[in-house]
């Protein structure tokens, strides 16, 4: 519960974050400013590499937005303005890159290391289980026995 | 057995791949993103000069030639290290130098060029809200782009050009592209 609730709070705060950035833009329809909030939120800024359009401040994050206000007003379809923007500046101005040969290893190597990770957490504990059950030959049960018997002698 | 010999290197193995991983990782530059442009031809504009407005720079005005495209700026700091350097190469004569001059007053721009030196540039299109520059993807200035015979961007430069990117990458890349047949 607490987690969710911080996790709102952090979303709040970058909604509002988001919204104070791009304030200028108004749009007829509030779909439309759905659709730029949204594509905003998705897009990189190539200036600032960790902000998002919505996010940065710097001119070319402002200058792709004006383009996105006018593709969006221009009823552009979500592949068009994704395709304007990943032909000019690749496939990097995209949070959410497509699953292609030279992203495999980005989408999936995670997976691959967790997998790794648990088969040697396997084959580990399963050493570790045989270790425990082994038996103590006769001569140790004997040895062992004797040492038991010295003690309580002691 | 063998196994149980390579056991104690496991760490160590483990350690090499991930430093030579890491390695490779520190040596790129993440601001450098590979321009999806490089093999296509160039985007179409058409804008007026930087001095002489009634005049304009188009992307036909590549074609027949090797040349080199490059963005500057008056605010960009870069531009003002790699100023001189082009100068250097205008005056040898090796490929023409067009610019882009982006996000730039006039004033400002035509001000900078004799402050730094010279003009190196055969002619610079003034590109004043940037918008040719999002069709070029430019996203940090300066960039340089080297244009083959045809039209066609064959490499982009993100950063100042100097002695060293020109003598081992740009110059053999526009010797190679100059022997091509156009």
């Amino acid at each position: 519960m607490i987690k969710q609730f911080f996790a709102s709070l952090l979303l709040f705060g970058w909604v509002v974050i988001a919204q104070a950035a791009i304030f200028a833009f108004d749009f007829d329809d509030p779909k439309k400013e759905a659709r730029f909030m949204q594509f905003s939120a998705e897009l990189r800024c190539l200036v600032c590499q960790n902000q998002t359009l919505a996010d940065s401040n710097a001119g070319l994050a402002l200058d792709l937005r004006k383009e996105l206000y006018r593709l969006i007003n221009a009823e552009a379809s979500d592949k068009e303005i994704k395709d304007f923007m990943v032909s000019r500046y690749g496939d990097f101005v995209l949070y959410n890159p497509p699953i292609k040969a030279t992203t495999y290893l980005l989408w999936f190597g995670p997976f691959l290391l967790v997998s790794i990770g648990l088969i040697l957490m396997v084959r580990v504990s399963r050493k570790v289980g045989q270790q425990t059950t082994q038996t103590l030959s006769a001569e140790d049960q004997q040895r062992v026995q004797q040492l038991l018997a010295e003690k309580k002698e002691n | 057995m063998s196994t149980l010999k390579l056991r104690p290197f496991i760490p160590l193995i483990i350690f090499l791949v991930m430093a030579i991983f890491l390695g490779i990782g520190l040596t790129l530059d993440p601001r450098k993103v590979p321009s999806p442009l490089i093999n296509k031809a160039s985007p179409a504009f058409s804008l007026p000069l930087l001095h002489a407005a009634d005049k304009k720079l188009s992307h036909t005005d590549f074609i027949g030639k090797v040349s080199l495209f490059n963005v500057w700026s008056s605010w960009c700091a870069a531009c003002r290290q790699e100023h001189s350097f082009l100068l250097n190469v205008s005056r040898q004569n090796i490929v023409p130098i067009y610019g882009l001059n982006y996000k730039d007053k006039r004033e400002d721009a035509t001000r900078w060029l004799i402050q730094y030196g010279g003009d190196p540039y055969v002619a610079s299109a003034h590109d004043l809200d940037g918008r040719v520059g999002i069709d070029w993807g430019v996203y940090g200035v300066p960039e340089t782009f080297v244009i083959d015979k045809k039209g066609t961007i064959r490499y982009k430069q993100i950063g100042p050009v100097n002695d060293q990117n020109w003598t081992e990458t740009i110059l053999p890349i526009i010797k190679q592209l100059q022997a091509e047949a156009s």
